[in-house]
């Protein structure tokens, strides 16, 4: 098969690029520029998309034998990533852009290209797996190394994507992979795993956000509407954050207070206890099944973040919209993040979370389910 | 597969002539700093001074003019920051550049700097939908203030649409007001008839490896009462300009080279001329709407280069096309310059005129003394398929289309 081997100029793409090739594809690297400005040099260990990074892909490339390029998709990047990412924050919510970048750029963008080449296939350096299924059916699901599993960024992907997708390196933990990276000679066997957002090189998020959306200072309040402090833009603000709320007395009890709510048609930043984060109930739109879509209501387990941890729960879908309740409360769980879906091992699909709430005892499921 | 591929590459560099090989390795095993004063230090020398006639000759300058360099850019860099820093220490209201929007980036860039650390003023000399500087605009450019032009750089030939430039006639207007001039004349030596006295040019940048030499050495034609700030500091080597140990073997190679490039240059020049037109009118016939950039006229070999064919191709990005003809076995060129491997629209295209999306669908192929018959028709056969292939991968790709892959398949089936 002919496949496109995206290569960021880490190890991860390095060892899934040779495990193609070992496979028998014919391999071409790919390398996807992202910055506007990919004349910076590495500005931390975090930063990605650099000229070293470009240059680090094209050595492997060059030891593995196989044709080599540079893919400029950083118009494509700034408009569906970067902006989608500023305004989301803008609007009081909180993406993930990995999940966007997957889902508009690795397995569209590059994807559809590499198709209209001539490619059948991209792979990347992902840990998750495909499981084939008796019919034919390509599955995702999660990979071995539960440490390194990215099935969550991946959740956004449909069959079509996943018929067309390789992840080489879901059936191996990462310190082997590092271990192959070294044993095949290559010397990004040990750089450090890329962190947080790529074009977020320091990983100051909301000194990046001020740059770009400007001050818009407001008030932060308590859960009963009192003034407790103030704030520089409440889109820099996370649901279940405790750090850099500057308030200036603590509660009366004494409790850690966290940012229970961004309001942002007021601009205001709601504060309460740890007691008012508890959500059960989760409602998403943009819903992208990675299968048949489920029907009636399913058992799953739930996730809210990359590394968070599975909940059970169960899941109702209406076309876009999806609503999962969770069998028990969980924490710190903000609109923009998604919610991706599980069953067993196997990725169901995902939904961006549109409001986190708490259930009433004889609350009734949205619209009527069977 | 390496055996059968085909080179269309050749103003990126052009595969080394056999007689500069053999002229350079004899040279590498022969021990020798020419800046010695024993018996192995003289041979060395003598070799560099030989060169250094051999370079004088075939470009019409004398052997002191010719100074030896790392290259094109390096060549460029001295020319421009050596002499604006030479004329603006002797009047410093000297502190203007005139320099044409189609420079390669070793002159752009260099101003660019100029510009943003030593107070330079930099005036863009603008082209013509050809790609051509007239000599007015040179003369309205000064005119606006004579005693404050440092220096005036014009290439002598495009690396991307292969446009000649009147050298001669824009030194010519320098000269009324005492106004040093430099091009760049890494693409036209040993393609074009390229005479350095007769040019009227105060300096001129060339290079190795685009005449069949080695890469990594070049030369700096300056004549001789050209003041030059040097750049690098230390030995004293050529004319106490530009410092560093000489590189004898590459030098050797370089004049064998491009003594080789213009004993037959006038004989090579029409072959490329037939080849190129050939070449350009094929793929005008291909049927996509393939248009040339630049100054083209069948049959001339002077008013753009000879080898130089530059392809607009319509709904194409040029690294979609790079691939999928790199792919085939043929090897080109978007033509324009790279961050990070990343083609940006060209600077030259759109000083010339064209619009942003028709400047990336654009696609260098530029022959050499290697190139033959054979390679232009396996370029002509390769050429519709990856047309093709890059429109509807240009199509994939456009910010208008929805993402998920199923739209590809549909896009295939329509």
């Amino acid at each position: 098969m002919r496949v496109v081997a995206a290569m960021s100029g880490g190890v991860d793409s390095a060892v899934a690029a040779a495990r193609m090739l070992d496979a028998g594809h014919e391999v071409v690297g790919v390398h996807l520029a992202l910055s506007q400005n990919a004349a910076t040099l590495r500005e931390s260990a975090r930063g990605c998309c650099t000229i070293e990074d470009a240059g680090d892909a094209r050595r492997v490339a060059d030891m593995l034998g196989i044709p080599f390029y540079v893919w400029d998709m950083a118009a494509r990047f700034k408009v569906d990533v970067v902006e989608d990412f500023i305004a989301e924050y803008s609007a009081g919510r909180t993406p993930n852009p990995c999940l966007r970048c997957n889902e508009r750029i690795k397995f569209a963008a590059l994807l559809n290209k590499a198709v209209a080449l001539g490619f059948e296939a991209v792979a990347t350096g992902h840990y998750a797996q495909i499981v084939e299924t008796a019919s034919g059916a390509r599955e995702l699901h999660r990979a071995v190394d539960m440490f390194k599993d990215q099935s969550y960024v991946l959740g956004v992907l449909d069959e079509d994507q996943l018929a067309r997708s390789f992840f080489p390196l879901g059936d191996t933990a990462k310190p082997q992979i590092r271990e192959e990276a070294a044993a095949r000679g290559f010397y990004v066997a040990a750089k450090p795993d890329s962190h947080d957002i790529c074009f977020i090189p320091d990983g100051d998020t909301r000194t990046w956000l001020t740059a770009r959306l400007g001050e818009q200072p407001g008030r932060i309040v308590d859960a009963d509407g009192a003034t407790v402090g103030g704030h520089a833009g409440a889109y820099a603000f996370t649901v279940g954050q405790r750090r850099g709320l500057h308030l200036g007395q603590p509660a009366a009890g004494g409790e850690p207070r966290y940012v229970v709510e961004v309001q942002r048609s007021t601009n205001t930043v709601v504060v309460g206890t740890a007691e008012l984060l508890g959500v059960d109930v989760l409602t998403g739109d943009h819903a992208r099944w990675c299968g048949p879509p489920p029907e009636g209501v399913v058992s799953v387990g739930a996730q809210v973040r990359a590394h968070g941890e599975e909940v059970p729960a169960r899941a109702w879908a209406d076309g876009a919209r999806v609503e999962v309740r969770l069998e028990r409360r969980i924490r710190g769980v903000a609109p923009g993040q998604s919610v991706v879906l599980y069953d067993g091992t196997r990725v169901v699909g995902s939904a961006t979370i549109a409001k986190a709430t708490l259930s009433r005892p004889s609350g009734a499921w949205i619209g009527s389910p069977a | 597969m390496r055996d059968s591929f085909v080179y269309l590459d050749h103003a990126a560099t052009t595969p080394m002539r056999p007689e500069a090989i053999q002229a350079m390795t004899a040279q590498m095993a022969v021990i020798g700093n020419a800046s010695s004063l024993h018996t192995s230090g003289r041979v060395g020398r003598r070799v560099v001074e030989e060169s250094r006639e051999t370079i004088a000759q075939a470009l019409g300058a004398r052997p002191s003019e010719v100074l030896f360099t790392s290259g094109g850019t390096e060549s460029d860099n001295l020319a421009i920051k050596g002499t604006f820093w030479a004329r603006r220490d002797a009047d410093p209201r000297r502190v203007r550049l005139l320099v044409s929007t189609v420079e390669h980036h070793a002159v752009m860039d260099c101003v660019d700097f100029l510009e943003a650390h030593e107070g330079a003023k930099v005036s863009w000399l603008e082209v013509d939908h050809l790609g051509r500087v007239h000599p007015e605009t040179v003369r309205m450019a000064i005119e606006a203030d004579p005693e404050s032009v440092a220096l005036v750089s014009v290439m002598w030939a495009n690396n991307e649409v292969g446009t000649v430039q009147p050298i001669a006639e824009i030194a010519a207007v320098a000269h009324e007001f005492d106004i040093p001039v430099h091009s760049d004349a890494v693409q036209a030596a040993g393609q074009i008839e390229v005479d350095f006295a007769r040019s009227g040019l105060d300096l001129m940048s060339v290079t190795g490896h685009k005449v069949g030499g080695p890469q990594g050495v070049g030369a700096l034609l300056a004549r001789r009462d050209a003041t030059l700030v040097p750049l690098t500091h230390g030995g004293g080597q050529e004319r106490q300009i530009r410092s560093g140990t000489l590189d004898v073997p590459a030098i050797r190679g370089f004049a064998v080279a491009l003594s080789c490039a213009t004993a037959n240059l006038a004989v090579e020049a029409e072959r490329l001329v037939a080849l190129r037109d050939k070449l350009i009118r094929g793929a005008q016939d291909a049927g996509f709407g393939i248009r040339v950039s630049g100054d083209w006229e069948p049959g001339d070999g002077g008013r753009r280069l000879p080898g130089n064919a530059h392809l607009l191709v319509p709904g194409c990005d040029g690294d979609s096309l790079l691939y999928l003809l790199d792919a085939a076995g043929v090897e080109c060129s978007t033509g324009s310059a790279c961050q990070a491997g990343v083609p940006q629209p060209s600077h030259v295209l759109l000083a010339m005129g064209m619009p942003e999306h028709q400047a990336r669908g654009a696609l260098r192929l530029t022959l050499g003394h290697t190139s033959t018959e054979v390679d232009v028709d396996a370029f002509l056969v390769a050429l519709p398929a990856a047309v093709e292939r890059a429109q509807r991968a240009q199509v994939a790709t456009s910010t208008q289309v929805a993402t998920s892959a199923r739209d590809t398949s549909k896009e295939k089936t329509r």
